[in-house]
């Protein structure tokens, strides 16, 4: 009986958008088995400080309405929900709509977070703002959050990421950043949450840590779920307009799993399929690659407990994706949750695939996607054909891909 | 159960000492050469010896710490080595023995797994530096029932609420970081220091060893008066690494320092 109760329950709160697979992270920000807090005793008041200021600032109206105006006017939100005809046309089954992040002020859906944590430290009177960056997006972003609110800023990068991404550094530096270059390790992302985390513990009494996706030590992965939340806000009311209906299919690229969360937590407890594309670079048999999923097992990995990469000794393996922004050992805390709940399903696509959808993206519709979107494209490459032509799919265009066009040229042997 | 660690600090307490606790990297650069060092430690007077576990992303530390880590990576080492090191140790010496470890290679050899086997090496206590206690309930009370020691940190950011739990959750002694930073930042002692260590002494009497940032005698001999232990972990590393022929004198010299010989 009392079962049956908590049945109706929770159907009737999926209806309006948080029955239980939603409730989570609990108090110890844990989804299921996966998150946690895994930092040294130093950060430890900082991210109780940090929770009671995010849990404030959702119930702060002042903070709330000049969020809502910044979204509006600087960021330039509502972002479009496109129907991309001739991509659908060609791949000739389901109707695919883009989610257009990549049309967001610094062109990628990262601003979403980066400009809200902005504020919030501002509000929690940081003088001084830090933040790692793959692609550089993150870090973009975070130095353009910085600006807005008249905040310092430093943004760690790897070595290698900077010479893929030299457009981006220099972005950042324009934006009146500081960048530092990492070095050490596989001199890439995980190398830059290292140092950024370093740096925190280091300065943590005048500064805040901007971190960009759904991963890290509680609250963040909570935090910026709540802020990249809107992308699925605003995509239902989309599909809704033109569409009377709600989609079938959602499909997000997943790095961190920001924008994939961001599209998909709206949609939870509906009737919809979700699918979480990784990173399998050359391949999984050839070990070079990001997919957590396909090989990795469940591991501690800088400051939660989640899906890694990883030696059977504990120490975590090198990635290697073609998208900076998608290589990274890792996945945020609440995707393994989802995945063992059977809720979404993950896949991966290949560097090759993701630069063909790429060019595909570009040639029929007039969009070059983010190296990082491309593997969600890829798979709709797949997944289309097979549906009919009722069935509709919505795929988040994270970010645009003018950063990668040099890479890309690179790639396929063209000097610029 | 009285843990090798405490009875050192009993018996320190008793002679009016303080404790020399000196860190060096498993394996940098390969694990024959560790051994040397630790019964030269033990030779220039240590009463604790911290050892370092590589690790490919170790968060709580510096530069130093981490160019060694990746050396001792390069050789191969592992914590399952680090463990069998210490067991094939106790021939030569009966010094106590702290692994200083991340937490992921614990979760991979599996908790109690990892607490059995350390504690049957001769392994005395663990530091694990990014498992804060809130995450270490079960590996506290699983350790506590072997007998290894817990060490906990506690850190100019800490507060009384997290005084009183770490000081709780730990056991030989607790670990106190002197500054918000890195292994190997430089050292900042002010009247600051002398109030949060009286501050944690209102809510217990285990021994205090001091760590991050110590590096000259001077500075060992400054920690010395107001903890009951000094740790001196990357300046020993850099020594060892850069000019290995002073390590000896420099050893000395922390020894004497800390004995107040300075």
């Amino acid at each position: 009986m009392w079962y049956n109760n908590r049945h109706k329950k929770s159907r009737h709160r999926g209806r309006r958008g948080g029955g239980i697979i939603k409730k989570l992270p609990d108090r110890k920000g844990y989804f299921g088995s996966y998150g946690g807090r895994f930092v040294p005793e130093t950060l430890m008041p900082a991210l109780m400080e940090l929770e009671e200021a995010f849990l404030r600032s959702k119930k702060d109206r002042e903070f709330q309405k000049e969020l809502n105006y910044l979204q509006k006017t600087y960021i330039g939100r509502p972002t479009p929900l496109y129907f991309a005809k001739r991509f659908t046309e060609h791949l000739g089954g389901a109707k695919v709509y883009l989610k257009r992040e990549d049309l967001a002020h610094t062109g990628a859906h990262k601003i979403n977070n980066a400009l809200a944590q902005a504020l919030l430290a501002k509000k929690m009177g940081k003088k001084r703002v830090i933040a790692e960056t793959g692609a550089g997006q993150h870090g973009v972003a975070t130095a353009t959050g910085a600006a807005l609110v008249g905040l310092e800023c430093e943004i760690y990068m790897g070595t290698e990421d900077m010479q893929r991404q030299a457009l981006n550094v220099f972005r950042m530096r324009l934006l009146g950043a500081k960048v530092t270059e990492v070095p050490v390790g596989s001199k890439t992302l995980k190398d830059a949450i290292n140092e950024a985390l370093r740096d925190w513990t280091t300065n943590v009494h005048t500064t805040h840590y901007v971190l960009g996706t759904v991963f890290g030590p509680h609250p963040f992965p909570v935090m910026v779920r709540d802020f990249q939340s809107i992308m699925g806000k605003e995509t239902r009311k989309q599909i809704l307009d033109v569409e009377g209906r709600l989609p079938d299919y959602l499909v997000a690229c997943v790095g961190g799993g920001s924008n994939a969360i961001g599209l998909f937590y709206e949609f939870l407890n509906e009737d919809i399929k979700m699918v979480g594309v990784e990173a399998g670079g050359r391949g999984i048999e050839t070990g070079e690659h990001a997919a957590r999923f396909a090989g990795g097992s469940i591991g501690v990995f800088q400051g939660c407990k989640t899906y890694l990469l990883q030696d059977e000794d504990g120490n975590v393996l090198g990635t290697h994706s073609v998208s900076a922004g998608l290589d990274y050992a890792a996945i945020g805390p609440e995707h393994p949750y989802l995945k063992d709940k059977g809720r979404i399903h993950y896949t991966y696509a290949t560097d090759d695939e993701a630069l063909s959808a790429f060019e595909l993206l570009s040639n029929t519709e007039g969009i070059i996607p983010a190296l990082e979107s491309a593997h969600a494209l890829a798979e709709v490459v797949k997944l289309a054909p097979k549906l009919s032509q009722e069935k509709i799919i919505i795929v988040n265009l994270s970010g645009r891909g003018d950063k990668d066009v040099q890479h890309v040229a690179r790639i396929k042997g063209i000097e610029l | 159960m009285t843990s090798g660690i405490e009875r050192t600090f009993r018996k320190l307490k008793k002679e009016n000492r303080k404790a020399f606790i000196p860190y060096i990297m498993a394996g940098d650069p390969f694990l024959e050469r560790t051994r040397d060092i630790v019964l030269m430690f033990e030779e220039c007077g240590a009463d604790i010896v911290e050892l370092g576990v590589p690790f490919t992303d170790p968060i709580a530390d510096g530069p130093t710490i981490q160019r060694a880590s990746e050396r001792a990576l390069k050789a191969g080492v592992t914590l399952k080595k680090v463990i069998a090191f210490v067991k094939e140790l106790r021939r030569s010496t009966q010094i106590p023995i702290v692994l200083m470890t991340y937490y992921n290679p614990v979760f991979k050899y599996g908790e109690e797994n990892f607490i059995k086997d350390a504690k049957d090496a001769g392994v005395d206590g663990v530091i694990v530096p990014d498992l804060p206690l809130d995450e270490g309930e079960y590996f506290i009370k699983q350790s506590r029932k072997a007998d290894l020691s817990t060490i906990f940190l506690l850190a100019p950011t800490s507060t009384g609420d997290r005084i009183k739990k770490v000081v709780k959750a730990s056991k030989g002694f607790i670990y106190y970081v002197t500054i918000t930073g890195v292994t190997g930042a430089a050292l900042l002692l002010d009247s600051s220091t002398e109030t949060l260590l009286s501050e944690i002494r209102k809510y217990t009497d285990k021994p205090i060893a001091v760590g991050f940032g110590v590096s000259t005698p001077e500075e060992a001999s400054a920690v010395a008066k107001v903890s009951d232990g000094v740790i001196v972990g990357s300046a020993i590393v850099r020594r060892f690494h850069e000019s290995p022929d002073e390590l000896r004198n420099y050893l000395i010299s922390l020894r004497e320092a800390i004995n107040g010989l300075v």
